[in-house]
């Protein structure tokens, strides 16, 4: 087993005639991802490297049975793309896109929570690998290898650091995960911990933070109460200079969580053993598996 | 993006938030006495740092004398590092009771928030560390909006002053479209006060989500109003994120949480970072030449780290970059590259075919931070 996706996951890709959307989904499906097809209103019934176009996502499920979408439509037209993903039935949206306003994302999360059964990974994040099944997203596969260490960051290129670390002392993943940074990711840290606790490949789990909000200091709580395999953190920002507050409304929502010192207190008192240094997060790992 | 007290008014005119009467001014010979405001008028200090009243960055000018000797004390004024580059001079209001508002998002709720309090006028943090009861808290689903009957309630429930309910319903509802349509990430007001003239929005605190930057025509003009410090000019022009740090390690690296980490390694090296910068994702080889043209600017540089993790950034084209920006100079100082990821393989040979004796490749982010805090000594 392996979280999210796996051998079963049919992806359609938002935006493939686009040069990233196209570089990304042919990578994937060289890895041996089930790249099945992409969608572009207006160019359905044309094709790129063998991989039908569709006008709509709905079209394209119909046709091809895919259950994951991967979006990489441009800010503007992010929020409809993963909207209509998620009505066309898909089980899963990775939105790699960069850059949508805070409203769209809190109006989009919304809507998929009441109204379809779709989960959101993302936006702005590198997408997720499981080593050996799939590939969806951005993560650059050749530094991973299958195994059963679980990988989940708000950081892309954080999240490919400790995957090179762990595959360099030959210890494999389950699955890799970037939930992304932005201010509402469709799935939180608490969502993937509590998924690598119930998977059956996963023995252990590295779990990266930064400074800034308090998804850290949840996720703490979280491994606190339900989280019985092992867990190695690394927050990055120690040495970052503090940040602008937001006014005094942000001062009282985060009161005193946000700064690294705050969260590793926090993920050391659940249990985690948290390193100081990302380069370390191999041998942590190590250390209890 | 934060915005002036007088950005944020102008904003509260557009979506009828009614404010005192005032006019903007960023030297006194832009002061005549046919201002048509109505004595007594506050001069108010436009900067971005709270405590400006305690400061002497706000005072209130009974006549003309007053008003041109009182703004060319403040102009100038330094407040908490900040130098007073312009002035709102704005009529003074008769204050009946003042309250506290305020929207934003609520990031672990991944809903919005209001915040409401009739304690306004004062430190709401402490109201909200000490009396809690005295804050409403009410979060507001994204999709759903805020309708007048909750807004209703809420006036209710902080105990505001009920004569004014519908007033303040309507203020109330106002500020929400501009949190919303405005594409806000604060709106906070402070106080809203009940004035002889009605309701009025006394001060502004708005801050701006500059990615919607593509549907607001006036961010851009908010954003040239701001001065940026100097050394943070070049590289915002560029679209690089960069800030300025007191080490001698330049680092330019992809991805915000790398990039930090970069600053942390090195300092667990016992070097200190001269900046963080940025290049984003899917940077081009034009990025990587800007980020470096930004560092050779940087006094305090004296060694470079480029640490670069390729996900949907391809190694080929820092590469490429780097050897655009480098090749036949005489480099400064010493820049070690560390390149992984995707097309890692093509960037390390462009590197390789294009040998310069400063550029030092490295396998590992220790080691080549390692080598960096070596090379700044």
């Amino acid at each position: 087993m392996s979280i999210f996706i796996d051998n079963k996951t049919k992806v359609v890709v938002q935006g493939l005639t686009g040069e990233q959307g196209k570089f990304h989904a042919l990578r994937n499906r060289d890895y041996g991802t089930k790249v099945v097809a992409g969608t572009r209103p207006g160019k359905g019934g044309e094709s790129v490297e063998g991989i039908p176009i569709f006008n709509t996502v709905e079209e394209a499920v119909e046709a091809t049975g895919a259950n994951t979408a991967m979006t990489f439509v441009p800010p503007p037209f992010a929020k409809d793309a993963v909207i209509e993903a998620a009505y066309a039935g898909c089980d899963l949206i990775v939105c790699i896109t960069e850059g949508i306003p805070a409203k769209d994302e809190a109006e989009m999360y919304d809507l998929l929570k009441e109204k379809t059964s779709s989960r959101l990974l993302g936006p702005n994040c590198p997408g997720l690998i499981s080593p050996g099944k799939s590939n969806v997203g951005i993560m650059p596969h050749e530094i991973t290898m299958e195994g059963n260490v679980g990988v989940v960051s708000r950081s892309g290129t954080l999240t490919y650091q400790a995957v090179l670390e762990l595959t360099n002392l030959n210890i494999g993943q389950s699955t890799c995960i970037g939930i992304g940074g932005d201010p509402v990711p469709g799935t939180s840290f608490i969502d993937v911990l509590d998924a690598f606790q119930n998977d059956s490949q996963t023995e252990a789990i590295v779990m990266i933070g930064e400074i800034g909000g308090s998804a850290e200091e949840e996720a703490a709580e979280f491994i606190k109460k339900n989280v019985t395999k092992p867990v190695v953190s690394y927050i990055a920002g120690l040495t970052a200079p503090p940040g602008k507050k937001m006014g005094h409304a942000g001062a009282i929502v985060s009161g005193n969580k946000g700064t690294a010192s705050a969260k590793i207190e926090a993920l050391t008192d659940a249990g985690a053993n948290v390193v100081e240094n990302p380069t370390r997060i191999g041998q942590a790992i190590m250390d209890v598996v | 993006m934060n915005l002036f007290e007088y950005q944020g008014k102008r904003l509260y005119q557009d979506f009828s938030i009614p404010t005192p009467k005032s006019i903007f001014v960023s030297s006194t010979s832009e002061i005549s006495d046919n201002h048509g405001l109505t004595y007594p008028v506050v001069v108010k200090a436009q900067v971005q740092v709270g405590g400006r009243g305690k400061a002497g960055g706000i005072k209130v000018a009974k006549d003309f004398d007053e008003l041109t000797k009182f703004s060319g004390e403040i102009l100038g004024m330094d407040i908490k590092g900040h130098i007073v580059e312009s002035l709102l001079l704005e009529e003074a209001s008769n204050i009946l009771e003042e309250y506290y508002i305020s929207f934003t998002l609520d990031r672990s709720a991944k809903s919005y928030l209001m915040m409401l309090s009739a304690k306004g006028g004062m430190d709401i943090e402490e109201v909200a560390e000490k009396n809690p009861d005295d804050l409403i808290m009410l979060h507001i689903s994204p999709s759903k909006g805020l309708d007048s009957e909750t807004i209703i309630k809420s006036i209710e429930d902080a105990k505001l002053n009920e004569s004014y309910k519908s007033e303040l319903r309507d203020v109330i509802s106002n500020l929400y479209k501009l949190f919303v349509e405005g594409d806000c990430d604060l709106v906070e007001v402070n106080p809203l006060a009940i004035t002889d003239n009605g309701v009025s929005a006394l001060d502004s605190k708005v801050s701006l989500d500059m990615n919607a930057i593509y549907r607001h025509e006036n961010f851009k003009d908010f954003e040239n109003e701001i001065p940026i410090p100097v050394s943070e000019q070049f590289a915002k022009e560029k679209n690089l994120n960069f800030i300025k740090l007191e080490g001698s390690v330049g680092i330019i690296g992809n991805g915000a949480g790398l990039v930090m980490s970069t600053l942390d390694v090195v300092s667990e090296h016992g070097g200190m970072a001269a900046n963080f910068l940025d290049i984003g994702g899917g940077a081009k080889a034009e990025t990587v030449t800007a980020a470096l043209e930004v560092l050779e600017s940087e006094d305090n540089v004296k060694s470079v780290l480029i640490n670069i993790f390729g996900g949907i950034t391809r190694c080929d084209l820092v590469a490429n970059g780097i050897v655009e920006a480098t090749k036949g100079k005489e480099l400064k100082w010493p820049i070690i590259v560390r390149l992984d990821g995707t097309n890692s393989k093509e960037g390390l040979s462009i590197l390789e075919q294009n040998t310069n004796e400063k550029i030092t490749i490295s396998s590992s982010m220790d080691e080549a931070a390692k080598l960096a805090v070596e090379g700044a000594i």
